[in-house]
């Protein structure tokens, strides 16, 4: 028979405020095993913390309930404080009697009443609680980072300058990712190339770093300090080691008309292409959908003038199997589809663009070379109407939209439209919008300047439709300040389009076990204390995978992710969790169930020797646990038919143990 | 009636006996009465000229019976196996139940076979022989009055709806295998779902609050082969005891149905060792009906090693709330 203790706490008024925590302790005070019950008023401060001690001793506990906050806040305090008295920390259960009873609760007759309901389920459950010992794990010291724009390049930089070697997974032919399609980048005006293409320089010749381009992650096994993961290098056509990226294959390819991604399909590129002049790898990557030779087995043009002979049309897709400590997701975002827009005429104008597609327009090595023409008939546009948040904060719109600030469109909008002036200062501009959001250092005084010195004109109020007609787009608005409908010509329309997380973040996020939004973006550990981890142990989060960001932001969440890997790959084991599964090899049947549904590969199987109810021996087929692999998670629990697996500390007697005490 | 013949079983059986390549022959023996053919391990040729049994009783799936009998026997067992006995036989190689090596198996092509239930119903009470005509069952009573049944009238239910007459697993055949039969099996399923709740609750009352809690449909299962059985075992928490209340019983079908789905080939075995005559397959039809709408068609044991939809996942999977949508639709 345990003896526990008992030990509810106010937490100030949080608890006391709507639980009469006397009641709490007096009522625990008869149930079977308790042989003390007290209250205080914090619990995990010093103070209350030294009072479980000093009961320990004197009351010879050997187990510990202690109702206050979540587990989650205070566990692992308690269970510190339990081996400070000498007893396992194991033997230490949490009722939760803060976010699940006080803080739901506004009456104290029925927030008593449930509180004493917990706190009867966490003493049943200790009751069945056995002392157990964790196991220790090492730590694999290599890091992956799954996507290679900016926040993907400042992690792998900072990881590698501690010294850890770091591969860069990433699904486009060369690493940049969207800040090497921007022109220029707010607040300061400087050019995106010129302050991203050094870094991805320093990546492809840092010693510590590995690009896997043209890339993607098929599978990811293990867990914390060691992860399993499949990379499929999808084959490009073209031997990387030899290639130079002299671009003559690009020259001579003859097919000619096959819409640039790098341009947003504004302009063609080869069947066989580099993405643009500054990619790392600068490797020249054939596309089979494109290309004659790989489609029909005829053309081989790029073999004949590639001089390195760097061209193989047999190249397959290839498997790289590597191990990793820590996984860093960077998948990034994308600009949402126009489709659905219909009212801005995205479709049916060729001069209705997203602010992307004015990204390239203006970029000198877009497809104007910088100058700005609307893509319709290369004219100067002289009426420029930036519409901002479409598709953002569309709170009734969520089939076509997002219900989320974008963040980044009121800045880059106020650039462009700066742009815009400066260069061409003829041109009237125009920005519709909401409300212009620029919380951020020298953000407001460059929205300022916008406005002020550039003439802008901003005017509060949504475009409510755009009709193409004939060289014009007829926009129609309202000014909410001056209370009136606008019709305005335009040349040229330019929408500031909501960005959403990258398709390619759902499937990895399943593939992690990591924990995502309704948007699709993952979630932190704590949005304010643990911003650049996931819930999943060893996952981190950087960039735009996490929520809208701008590159400031960006890059200081990369390092920040960074700091997070560094820290866990400087340990040389990590302590496990005793919370594993473990079988009763005599009811094991060997059928291989929890084996299949195990997620990390924990269960093996093994034939040993028994002796049978009837006397005689007989070799079994029964199952392992490798307790270093194991998480605890439970599947093989309820997956398996005769009981014979169980999970530590979770027993299923001790769960039904709880429900009873609930349900007496 | 059944085309293949006791002789051609037997002389099988005696052969592969008397050359030593199996040491045992697991088939259908002499029961107390013609109806009631039971399982047998015969281990001399005489026993098997004596006792076997080949006809349209042999209804018994032998597959479990390997489980503990390959272990008992040195050598190879040779065991005769029905097309929907074969599903039970991978479907237990794939839980590593027994040694594929320690198994001969000879597959039987089968016409159906006969429920005594149904037969009793046409013929009364009180048979004494049942010979195997063309014209049909002829059934003696003890007062010599004979009468001659259609073998459909009196064909088991899972015959009826045969699903497969398709060996899986063998490694010799007597006569020819067929094919997958796609067989209006889940007709019986949608005519219970179409039911409100209450009267799905009234009709599987009705039928529960008769079991007698006598563990045939448990000890007969080839799904159920655990080293210990949760209603065997007193930490379970669902051991077999007394039912309190009528609910009980409910409890210990509904606990087996879930233990057995996603690895319930369908074979019906349940259903025709219960002596209350409790549509059990009912329940373990609808888990496979499930399984087949909500994560493609899937025959569990119709390959050995494949993995069943329940304890596989794939980035495909029925989100929880997507099977919850479509419920709601229905």
């Amino acid at each position: 028979m345990q003896r526990i203790g008992v030990f509810v706490c106010w937490c100030g008024s949080n608890i006391a405020g709507t639980v009469d925590v006397q009641a709490v302790s007096d009522a625990l005070k008869n149930e079977p095993g308790v042989v003390f019950s007290t209250n205080y008023q914090y619990m995990c401060s010093q103070a209350g913390q030294n009072m479980i001690i000093d009961a320990v001793k004197e009351h010879n506990l050997t187990g510990i309930v202690v109702c206050s906050c979540s587990p989650r806040m205070h566990e692992a305090t308690f269970r510190k404080t339990a081996a400070a008295a000498g007893l396992n920390p194991y033997m230490v259960e949490i009722a939760n009697i803060r976010e699940q009873c006080s803080w739901v609760h506004k009456d104290m007759l029925t927030g008593t009443e449930k509180a004493v309901i917990l706190g009867k389920a966490a003493v049943a459950k200790v009751n069945l609680n056995t002392p157990l010992t964790p196991g220790e794990s090492p730590v694999t010291k290599r890091a992956l980072v799954i996507g290679g724009g900016i926040a993907g390049i400042q992690t792998a930089l900072d990881i590698a300058d501690a010294g850890f070697p770091v591969d860069i997974v990433e699904a486009k032919p060369t690493i940049g990712g969207k800040m090497a399609q921007l022109d220029k980048t707010f607040p300061t005006l400087d050019c995106a190339a010129c302050i991203l293409t050094p870094k991805m320089v320093d990546v492809a010749q840092n010693e510590n770093i590995r690009i896997f381009s043209y890339s993607e992650v098929e599978d990811i096994k293990g867990f914390v300090g060691n992860f399993d993961v499949t990379i499929k290098k999808k084959a490009r056509f073209v031997k990387e080691e030899i290639c130079t990226g002299c671009g003559a294959c690009v020259e001579k390819c003859p097919m000619k008309k096959i819409p640039n991604e790098f341009n947003l399909g504004m302009d063609n590129r080869r069947a066989i292409y580099i993405p643009f002049a500054q990619a790392v790898p600068k490797v020249a990557t054939i596309d089979p959908n494109a290309c004659n030779m790989l489609k029909n087995g005829k053309c081989g043009v790029c073999s004949k003038v590639c001089t390195a002979g760097a061209i193989d049309y047999t190249q397959k897709d290839e498997l790289i199997s590597e191990k990793y400590g820590a996984i860093v997701v960077a998948t990034g975002f994308n600009p949402i589809s126009m489709d659905k827009f219909d009212e801005f005429a995205y479709s049916q104008s060729k001069d209705v663009i997203t602010s992307l597609e004015f990204e390239r327009l203006t970029n000198a090595a877009g497809p104007t070379a910088g100058k700005l023409l609307r893509p319709s008939d290369l004219k100067h546009p002289h009426t420029i109407v930036f519409v901002q948040c479409v598709g953002s904060r569309c709170a009734s719109c969520a089939e076509k939209g997002k219900e989320y600030c974008s963040k980044i469109c009121c800045m880059y909008t106020a650039k462009h439209a700066m742009l815009v002036r400066d260069k061409y200062p003829d041109t009237e501009v125009y920005v519709f919008y909401i409300d212009v959001r620029t919380p951020g250092k020298n953000f407001d005084e460059f929205y300022r300047r916008a406005v002020e010195e550039y003439g802008v004109k901003y005017i509060k109020g949504m475009v409510g439709k755009i009709t193409p007609e004939g060289d014009v787009l007829k926009v129609q608005a309202s000014d909410l300040i001056a209370n009136k409908q606008l019709h305005i010509n335009a040349d040229l329309v330019v929408l500031a389009a909501a960005i959403e997380p990258d398709k390619s973040a759902r499937p990895l996020a399943t593939m992690l076990t990591a924990s995502m939004d309704t948007n699709d973006f993952f979630t932190e550990a704590h949005p304010k204390l643990r911003p650049v981890e996931s819930p999943t142990a060893g996952v981190f989060l950087s960039g735009a995978c996490q929520g809208p960001k701008d590159i400031p932001e960006t890059v200081s969440q990369a390092s920040a992710a960074a700091s997070k890997v560094i820290g866990l790959l400087c340990k040389d084991k990590l302590t496990g969790n005793p919370c594993i599964a473990s079988p009763d090899e005599l009811m094991c049947n060997g059928c291989s169930t929890c084996a299949n549904v195990c997620p990390y590969g924990a269960i093996t199987y093994e034939d040993k020797e028994f002796m049978m109810p009837d006397r005689t021996k007989s070799i079994r087929r029964v199952a392992q646990v490798n307790p270093a692999v194991c998480q605890g998670c439970g599947a093989c629990t309820v997956a398996c038919m005769s009981g014979a697996m169980d999970l530590r500390g979770f027993m299923g007697s001790q769960i039904i143990a709880e429900v009873d005490a609930i349900c007496k | 009636m059944q085309k293949i013949t006791r002789d051609v079983l037997v002389s099988k059986a005696v052969s592969l006996l008397e050359n030593g390549t199996v040491n045992a022959v697991l088939g259908w023996g002499k029961g107390e009465f013609v109806y009631d053919v039971t399982p047998t391990m015969f281990e001399t040729a005489d026993e098997i000229r004596e006792n076997f049994v080949w006809n349209d009783f042999c209804g018994a799936n032998f597959s479990k019976y390997l489980v503990s009998k390959t272990k008992k026997i040195e050598g190879k067992i040779l065991v005769f196996l029905k097309p929907c006995d074969t599903y039970s036989f991978n479907q237990l190689l794939t839980e590593h139940r027994f040694d594929r090596e320690k198994v001969y198996v000879v597959g039987v092509p089968c016409e159906g076979m006969a429920d005594i239930s149904k037969v009793k119903a046409l013929a009364g009470e009180g048979i004494a022989n049942i010979d195997f005509t063309d014209a049909g069952l002829v059934v003696t009573n003890f007062y010599d009055e004979t009468k001659t049944i259609a073998y459909a009238d009196v064909m088991a239910e899972r015959c009826v709806n045969c699903k497969s007459k398709k060996h899986v697993a063998f490694d010799e055949l007597l006569g020819e295998t067929g094919e997958v039969i796609s067989s209006a099996r889940f007709d019986e399923v949608a005519k219970i779902e179409a039911m409100t709740p209450d009267e799905r609750f009234a009709f599987w009352q009705g039928e529960l609050s008769r079991c007698i809690r006598c563990n045939a449909c448990r000890d007969v299962c080839p799904a159920c082969t655990c080293e210990k059985c949760v209603f065997d075992n007193p930490n379970s928490g669902a051991e077999n005891k007394a039912p309190a209340t009528t609910f009980e019983e409910q409890m210990f079908h509904i606990i087996r149905a879930f233990h057995v789905a996603g690895r319930c080939t369908d074979c019906g075995e349940c259903s025709r060792v219960c002596p209350q005559n409790i549509p059990l397959h009912l329940l373990n039809r609808k888990f496979i009906r499930d399984i087949d709408n909500f994560y493609g068609e899937y025959q569990a044991g119709a390959e050995v090693g494949s993995r069943a939809p329940l304890v596989d996942y794939t980035l495909d999977d029925l989100e929880a709330a997507d099977v919850f949508e479509r419920r709601e639709e229905e």
